[in-house]
């Protein structure tokens, strides 16, 4: 075979001995080099640079130790095996060899046999390593291009991701640069009324896989966030995404929360991902417990998006972290646990350096820094001290229609499993006067909505949500009256005008219930500042003109532009 | 045939190896060796035992190649003084080895004879 044919350099000083050495090598197919030296042998291979290489040791003008360490120099990464040919018997010789980068010996006499079969065990050698070199390289090509692809995703992803707003001011948070590729995913955005939305999302899996799913997660996300959907539609539509696009055993464990600046309340679920806290300003703290399966694992009918709200005070921190920080393996296989952290949390005296002292902590225990942890702290703040994303609307220049009115009515079945707000917020929105003040409308109308549906047509008693037992009490019952709610509506009116300066909106909320003291509970709420007393007031301040009639039946509010 | 000067299964082994090229092998060896002897002689005048020990090395290397056992024994002896450089005892190793060599290559000459015209 042609492939077997080798160039042989054999460097040695006795004539007879080369000859027979040449002709034995020659007569197995192989090209021969001949030189009487080590110099000579050093600049033949540099000319001609022959795979194998017999070496006599001892030679005059140059040696073959030093002629073996030339040519394995020049030879570099590749392997040109040195045989070293000698009748040296000593040890201490035979180590000067293999310290030269001698492959192995033949002692003379020669014989042929062994000469010939030394030659294919170094040739398979030779290929062995220039095989590995050449996979090497390939890999390492292959990784290059798997890493340029990465950037090309990351770029793209950060396009989706950084169109939220996790550089709010409340918001402190951790992520390692490779968090797309290690599943992990950190989302965060404003609702038209300016509740931040948190999405911590871990998918199964690590590279392309668990990055593939955060696109579309984070698409519905933001979407739906900015159109005012609830965090209830927000799961279904990401677990219903999820579920049709993801092969079976990948799915996303993740907590999602909204935090409320002007009712002052925190909402979450968390499916799958280690407990949260809400840290108290007072230093107690409330675990946001898993309670559901992760995203993208049950079918729609078996989805459950029931969410817990909390009273969240100025002061108070919404707390999420990923599995990485428990999971922290230490030398002995011992995890870094649950025990850990809520000790770092009791030790914790500055809230702004508790981030350094769980990763310092992390890095203690396990005797190294880890690099893939994601953690995220939101802060309870005051509603002035934030800025609301505009409310998105694909604008085609035109006015949109300018007198119409409308009136809708909301049955108890719809009640129960539609939220009508991001659909008439988006039909407001074709009026184009109104869409400067988008987010106070949708506030308006999430505030009048729920006013109407919680206490009237579902009889829930406001001043329930006084202290914190009685906050979870009036969500429970909240969750359960909806549940099976079988009579009752909400009604909406709209009424456009538009003139040459301007136009108006009059918005009417209606329920079907008993109504209430209206210049009673308006008196109250301006007294109040707790839990229960920021809706109406908030409806006066962001309205021109509001008023109740009809018994407190009917809310009134105008917006004009 | 049994012999202390030349083994004829190596020069048989040399002759399948080498085949039309066998008689220039033992010319080149005997024409080498000469040239050894003079370069050893030489060492010996000038009392330099590293070239001493390099040349005996190199030769018995071939002698041990070409099948002359008592030449090669001869040779590692004289390798061995040189490095312990007791050069006292070289000039009557090298006086042995050149008798031992002048009988190989009167030997050799013969089995050239014999190949080339027998």
């Amino acid at each position: 075979m042609a492939s077997d044919r080798l160039v042989v350099l054999i460097a040695e000083d006795s004539p007879a001995d080369r000859m027979l050495l040449s002709t034995i090598v020659a007569r197995e197919g192989h090209r021969v080099l001949t030189a009487a030296n080590g110099l000579e042998a050093v600049a033949l291979f540099e000319q001609e640079r022959p795979q194998l290489v017999l070496m006599d040791a001892l030679m005059p003008v140059m040696d073959g130790f030093e002629a073996a360490r030339r040519i394995k120099q020049m030879a570099g990464e590749a392997l040109v095996p040195v045989i070293f040919l000698t009748s040296l018997t000593e040890s201490e010789a035979l180590v000067r060899c293999l310290e030269a980068g001698g492959d192995d010996f033949l002692a003379k006499p020669y014989n042929r046999v062994i000469l010939v079969a030394k030659i294919k065990a170094m040739e398979r050698l030779r290929r062995l390593q220039a095989t590995v070199l050449e996979q090497r390289d390939l890999i390492a090509r292959h990784n290059e291009h798997l890493l340029s692809e990465q950037r090309v995703a990351k770029a793209v992803f950060d396009k989706v991701a950084h169109s939220g707003c996790l550089d709010a001011p409340n918001i402190r948070y951790l992520q390692s640069p490779h968090a797309l590729f290690n599943g992990d995913l950190l989302l965060a955005a404003y609702n038209p009324s300016g509740d931040m939305y948190v999405l911590l999302g871990d998918f199964t899996g690590h590279g392309l896989p668990a990055a593939i799913g955060a696109m579309p997660l984070a698409e519905v996300f933001y979407g739906m966030a900015a159109k005012g959907h609830s965090m209830p539609e927000i799961l279904r539509e990401m677990n219903a995404k999820l579920k049709r696009i993801l092969p079976v055993g990948v799915f996303c464990c993740a907590t999602l929360a909204s935090v409320s600046f002007q009712r002052r309340t925190l909402k979450v679920w968390n499916g799958g991902l280690p407990d949260g806290y809400l840290l108290r300003a007072d230093g107690s703290r409330e675990p946001l417990v898993s309670r559901h399966l992760p995203l993208g694992v049950l079918d729609a009918e078996d989805f459950d998006e029931r969410c817990e709200v909390f009273p969240m005070a100025p002061g108070d921190r919404l707390f999420l972290l990923s599995d990485g920080v428990l999971e922290a393996e230490n030398a002995d296989h011992q995890l870094f646990g649950e025990q850990r952290l809520l000790a770092v949390f009791d030790a914790n005296r500055q809230p702004q350096r508790l981030f350094d002292e769980i990763l310092t902590a992390v890095e203690r225990f396990r005797g190294r820094a880890q690099d893939d942890l994601s953690m995220i702290e939101v802060g309870m703040m005051d509603v002035g001290m934030l800025s609301s994303a505009p409310v998105p609307f694909v604008d085609t220049g035109q006015q949109g229609p300018l007198d119409w009115s409308a009136s809708f009515e909301f049955r108890a079945e719809s009640l129960r499993s539609f939220n009508p707000l991001p659909f008439l917020l988006q039909l407001l929105l074709e009026v184009r006067g109104l869409r400067g003040q988008g987010g106070a409308l949708y506030s308006v109308l999430a505030e009048l909505y729920s006013n109407a549906l919680e206490h009237g047509v579902m009889e829930l008693d406001s001043s329930l949500k006084r202290d914190a037992a009685g906050f979870s009490r009036y969500y429970r019952e909240r969750g359960e009256r909806l549940a099976c709610l079988e009579h009752g509506f909400v009604r909406f009116h709209l009424q456009v005008r538009g003139d040459q300066q301007g136009g108006r909106l009059e918005l009417g909320v209606e329920d079907s219930g008993k109504g209430f003291d209206v210049a009673r509970v308006l008196a109250e709420q301006e007294r109040l500042d707790g839990f229960c007393g920021r809706g109406l007031s908030l409806v006066r301040a962001l309205s021109k003109r509001c008023a109740w009639e009809r018994g407190g039946t009917l809310a009134r509010a105008e917006f004009h532009w | 045939m049994d012999d202390q000067h030349l083994d004829n299964a190596v020069l048989l082994g040399l002759q399948e190896v080498m085949e039309d090229e066998y008689p220039q092998l033992l010319e080149t060896f005997i024409n080498d060796s000469r040239d050894r002897l003079g370069t050893l002689q030489q060492a010996l005048g000038a009392a330099d035992a590293q070239t001493l020990r390099l040349a005996a090395h190199s030769f018995k290397g071939s002698c041990s190649n070409m099948g002359a056992p008592l030449l090669a024994g001869l040779c590692r002896q004289l390798e061995d003084a040189a490095r312990r450089e007791c050069l006292e005892e070289v000039p009557a190793l090298l006086e042995r080895i050149a008798a031992e060599f002048a009988i190989v290559s009167i030997r050799l000459k013969g089995e050239l004879q014999r190949h080339r015209f027998g």
